[in-house]
Formats: structure tokens, C-alpha cells, sequence
């Protein structure tokens, strides 16, 4: 078992109800498993698009890439910056 | 060091660190916020950890690709009134061309990449996040 932080951002922390928590998923896992964890953990998340954009470890990743124990996902809402 | 304040943005810093006498062309860009369809500020929110680090990665592409320009950018967070800027961006090189060119590559890459998310505020005291469809309110155009 891992244990994944979560953060949630903008739009996706209100979804959440919190900023940040922390979920676990069983080894081997990717984003995607660590998501579809959010999606139980967090009921408000299921609004979130099928697909979100996530970060691993402050570096934008497809949803497939793995995960270790102790890893940061975040959960990015389509980005408005500028 | 940080490339996001929650201070009004200041352009002259922004020229100090990029200009110098060997340096004959300097662009400046700010985004300035909009008061489109009743907006009088937008929120701006980061995961300040992650823009600052690709803040710098961007920098770092344009120095490889234009290794003579200098540049730099500070993004504002925070509630920022319609009219002030939120992003500013200075590049300076010896002659314009190359100063153009990094000041528009850098703004590009930070509208794609960086993770900043705003929230529309608007006068009757509503607000309204703008990737939210489902709220979006109706626009002239």
C-alpha cells in the first residue's frame, strides 16, 4: 500500500471541500487509481471532468504515470494563468 | 527566488533586472485585467510551489533559445482590481528582434502552463470561476 498526498485547487477544492488530504491505493498504482480513490473518498469530486489534468510531484503527468509511496498528486483545474 | 507577489506588479523592477548597456532592445508585456461583462476584479490562485518552478523552466527555454536576451516575469496573485496587471513580462537583448521573441515565447508557455486558476468577481457581488461552464455567465460576443 501507498500512501498518496492529494491536493485540490480552485474550482476542484470547493468540489473537495478541502485543500488538501491524503488517500492510500495498493502498489502497483498510477494517477488514475489514485483519482478514482479521490472520486470515493470525496463525493463532491465526481463533477470533475473524467479526465482531470494532474500534476505528480509539481510536474504535469498523464494520468497512467506510476506512483509511490509518499508521492504528491495534484488535482489542476484547466489552467488561466497569465 | 519567487516569481509571484500578491504586491502590485512593478515594471520598473522588472526593467532593472533585465536591462544593462549591452542591451539595446527591451519589450515589455503586462496582462492587465479586464472588465468584460461586469468584472471588477478577478482572484487569482496558484499552487505557488509548481508555478514557481515552471516559471523558472520557461525562463530557462528562453535563455537556451536566445542565450544574449535577458528575461524575467512576475505573476500577481491575489484579487486584482479590473484595469491593473496581472502578469508582467521584460525581456531585453542587444538588438529587439530577440527581445520580441523571448518576451512572446515566455508570455505563451506561462498562459499554457502555468498552474493558475482566477475567479471572476463581478459588481452585483457575484463571483464565478472561469473554467465553471455551468456558471458561466452570457457574453456579448
Amino acid at each position: 500500500m501507498s500512501k498518496i498526498s492529494v491536493r485540490f485547487f480552485a474550482r476542484y477544492a470547493e468540489l473537495a471541500g478541502c485543500e488538501s488530504s491524503a488517500v492510500t491505493v495498493s502498489t502497483p498504482a498510477t494517477v488514475a487509481d489514485v483519482i478514482a480513490k479521490v472520486r470515493d473518498v470525496f463525493p463532491g469530486t465526481e463533477a470533475m471532468p473524467p479526465r482531470p489534468l494532474a500534476a505528480l510531484n509539481r510536474r504535469q503527468v498523464k494520468l497512467n504515470a506510476p506512483v509511490q509511496d509518499g508521492d504528491e498528486v495534484a488535482l489542476l483545474p484547466p489552467l488561466s494563468g497569465g | 527566488m519567487t516569481h509571484l507577489t500578491r504586491q502590485p506588479l512593478d515594471v520598473n523592477d522588472l526593467l532593472a533586472r533585465v536591462q544593462s548597456e549591452e542591451r539595446g532592445g527591451t519589450c515589455v508585456f503586462l496582462g492587465t485585467v479586464r472588465s468584460d461583462d461586469g468584472v471588477t476584479a478577478i482572484d487569482y490562485s496558484a499552487y505557488d510551489t509548481m508555478a514557481d518552478e515552471e516559471i523558472e523552466r520557461i525562463l530557462g527555454e528562453a535563455r537556451k533559445q536566445w542565450p544574449e536576451a535577458r528575461v524575467m516575469l512576475r505573476h500577481r496573485l491575489g484579487e486584482i482590481p479590473a484595469g491593473q496587471a496581472s502578469i508582467g513580462i521584460a525581456a531585453a537583448a542587444p538588438h529587439r528582434e530577440q527581445a520580441f521573441l523571448a518576451c512572446r515565447y515566455v508570455i505563451e508557455e506561462a498562459k499554457k502552463r502555468l498552474p493558475i486558476w482566477k475567479k471572476e468577481i463581478y459588481a452585483d457581488g457575484t463571483a464565478t470561476w472561469t473554467d465553471d461552464q455551468r456558471h458561466a455567465k452570457p457574453t456579448t460576443r
